[in-house]
């Protein structure tokens, strides 16, 4: 008998207890949902770019150049042009964003650094599409044309803005793993006699290294993927012949596809251009994928660590 | 007599270096050259805004700020506004926060608060990252190839030739892009909680559900929400993904006369593609004022955002 009631008094109330299971099956299916809108994308664009790659001649893929309205879809070139201005960004997120988070992480005084660190994350607060304005009216004539022979579009005032727009991402991943090292590390190094840069130069950069590579990955990923910035300032709208020059116009992949998309209503009947929007979707997706996993693992290895 | 010499001259070196003061050339040229990068970046900043704001002025001196912002789009110089592109922006936000916080919240408190650390989480948990990588033009293909057409054949596709490109697609298509955001920043929050919180409520027989709802939502609320409004703003600033699903990027009308299903399910724009399409328009004032007069007000919006969830951040967060 006192077993029998123990065990319905355990049950407890069948009415919550299944209003609990239902409202777990809910918050499953939103938690299950991202894997739908990840094979959502995947299937868009396979299913677009095979048409593509099965339709398309194979020669007009690295001949000539990049003018998918007159059915050459030469990929290098863009690829190229992708590169570049991902390289010039570079040059210019690399000294900016690490400066920036290693004097904030480690030379900066709370106080100063609470002063400081606004600096990077308003710059993380500007849309691309307001740098790339800046980078066609201002960095275009002030920089890149004062000290060169380019025109108003060129890949090196793309890159610059693309630059700009990467620095407080890749401040911010390398100051956070710089931060994730320990006290100690510091206080071994000041106790042997070595000076803050000292320290900073030959123990905290050397251990912060796998955050550092894994922000400067990310750097890249993130200025391959970017539009606006070059779609504005990179020129090349109609398309162009393969070219080395960073001065010249140029047009990425991201590039290729927003000139593309504009002009859809004319795209609709010639070839293959529609298409080719999603091959070329297809190879950005799958690059910026790669990049993301190697990062990611590099910054789980600081993780790990300490 | 040796040993005692370099013992002496030891004392004197070791004793030199504790008392003076230690000079290191090469260390302030280090760390004048790092405060050099970042005054660098201060620089940009202050450039950029300095140049817009020049550029903008004309236009709020000899308009006012208010004619600008109530007037509707135009290709005569002296009359164009930004009242349809802000119509457009905040009804694009609106479907966003309709849409990518439920689904996006709801991920979050299942990832955090229901699943085991099984194969399935993880793999959730990967996807999840990977798509918070995934270039926002990369959405924008999705949107073309399944939201517009989706949104068309449900009926929404709109008046005329708009078959789907309207913003109800635009809203969809962001909130998508946004997803991974909210669910990041919901999970940070709600990680934060401690679990002697959701250990109490069970202690004294709370359902999962009864602990989540009374107890760890309240408590991370502040997170969440400081965390979606800049999802908000990353969405109102957002623009390729636009172009690929046919917002109108060149001058149009809605048509004083049209209901307001058509209007909603009709051409639109959006703020940060009026400061696109305006700095490539030829036209006189457009690329020198118009555009920069535009940014300022996506600025002050995103600015305004961003100082409120800093607010709400500090208001509100409890340190436990």
């Amino acid at each position: 008998m006192t077993t029998g009631s123990l065990t319905t008094d355990l049950t407890g109330n069948r009415a919550r207890r299944r209003k609990e299971n239902v409202i777990r099956k809910v918050f499953f299916l939103a938690a299950a949902f991202s894997i739908i809108v990840s094979v959502a994308i995947v299937l868009s664009l396979v299913g677009e770019a095979w048409n593509f790659v099965s339709q398309v001649e194979v020669a007009s893929l690295w001949e000539l150049g990049w003018f998918p309205r007159r059915g050459l879809y030469d990929i290098p070139t863009i690829i190229i042009a992708t590169l570049l201005i991902a390289g010039v960004a570079m040059l210019v997120a690399v000294p900016l964003g690490l400066g920036a988070a290693i004097y904030l992480s480690e030379f900066a005084r709370p106080r100063l650094r609470r002063l400081l660190k606004p600096i990077i994350e308003v710059l993380a607060g500007i849309p691309s599409v307001v740098l790339g304005f800046f980078a066609l009216v201002w960095i275009s004539p002030q920089i890149v044309q004062r000290f060169s022979s380019a025109g108003v579009f060129s890949m090196a005032a793309a890159g610059i803005g693309v630059g700009i727009l990467t620095t407080p991402l890749v401040a911010s991943v390398s100051e956070d793993a710089m931060r994730a090292v320990p006290m100690s590390l510091r206080e071994a190094s000041y106790g042997l006699g070595a000076n803050k840069s000292t320290t900073v130069r030959r123990v905290v950069f050397p251990a912060a290294i796998s955050g550092i590579v894994a922000s400067l990955i990310l750097g890249v990923s993130r200025a391959i993927g970017e539009t606006m910035v070059v779609f504005m300032a990179g020129g090349a709208v109609g398309g162009s012949l393969r070219n080395f020059d960073v001065l010249e116009p140029g047009q990425t992949m991201t590039a290729a596809m927003a000139s593309l998309a504009i002009g859809t209503d004319q795209v609709a009947g010639e070839g293959l251009a529609f298409q080719s929007l999603f091959f070329v979707g297809l190879l950005l997706f799958l690059m910026t994928l790669a990049l993301n996993a190697v990062s990611d693992r590099f910054v789980r290895r600081v993780r790990e660590k300490y | 007599m040796a040993t005692r010499a370099a013992s002496v001259s030891a004392t004197d070196v070791v004793r030199q270096n504790l008392r003076g003061k230690k000079f290191s050339f090469g260390g302030i040229v280090f760390e004048a050259f790092l405060l050099l990068m970042l005054l660098t970046a201060l620089a940009i900043l202050v450039t950029l805004i300095a140049d817009i704001v020049a550029g903008a002025l004309p236009v709020f001196r000899e308009r006012g700020v208010v004619d600008f912002v109530t007037s509707p789009l135009s290709l005569a110089g002296d009359t164009a506004g930004v009242s349809t592109a802000i119509l457009g922006s905040v009804s694009l936000t609106a479907i966003v926060a309709l849409v990518s916080f439920p689904i996006g919240i709801g991920a979050a408190i299942y990832l955090e608060e229901y699943a085991s650390d099984n194969r399935v989480t993880r793999f959730i948990g990967t996807n999840i990252r990977n798509l918070a990588g995934v270039p926002s033009i990369v959405y924008g293909l999705l949107g073309l190839a399944v939201i517009v057409e989706l949104v068309d054949v449900i009926g929404l596709g709109g008046p005329g030739t708009t078959n789907g490109r309207n913003v109800v697609a635009a809203g969809l298509t962001m909130a998508i892009l946004v997803l991974p955001i909210v669910i990041i920043t919901a999970t940070e929050a709600l990680r934060a909680v401690p679990s002697s919180i959701r250990e109490a409520g069970f202690g004294v027989g709370a359902t999962r559900w009864e602990v989540i709802r009374h107890h760890v939502l309240p408590s991370a609320a502040p997170g969440i929400l400081t965390g979606t409004i800049l999802t908000l703003a990353r969405a109102f600033g957002e623009t390729a993904p636009l172009l690929l699903i046919g917002v109108a990027t060149g001058f149009f009308s809605a048509g004083a006369g049209a209901s307001f299903f058509d209007q909603l399910t009709g051409k639109y724009t959006a703020l940060p593609v009026v400061v696109f399409s305006w700095s490539r328009q030829p036209t006189e004032g457009f690329q020198d004022n118009l555009a920069p007069a535009a940014i300022i007000v996506l600025l002050v919006v995103l600015f305004t955002a961003n100082a409120a969830a800093v607010l709400l951040r500090n208001r509100y967060e409890r340190k436990w």
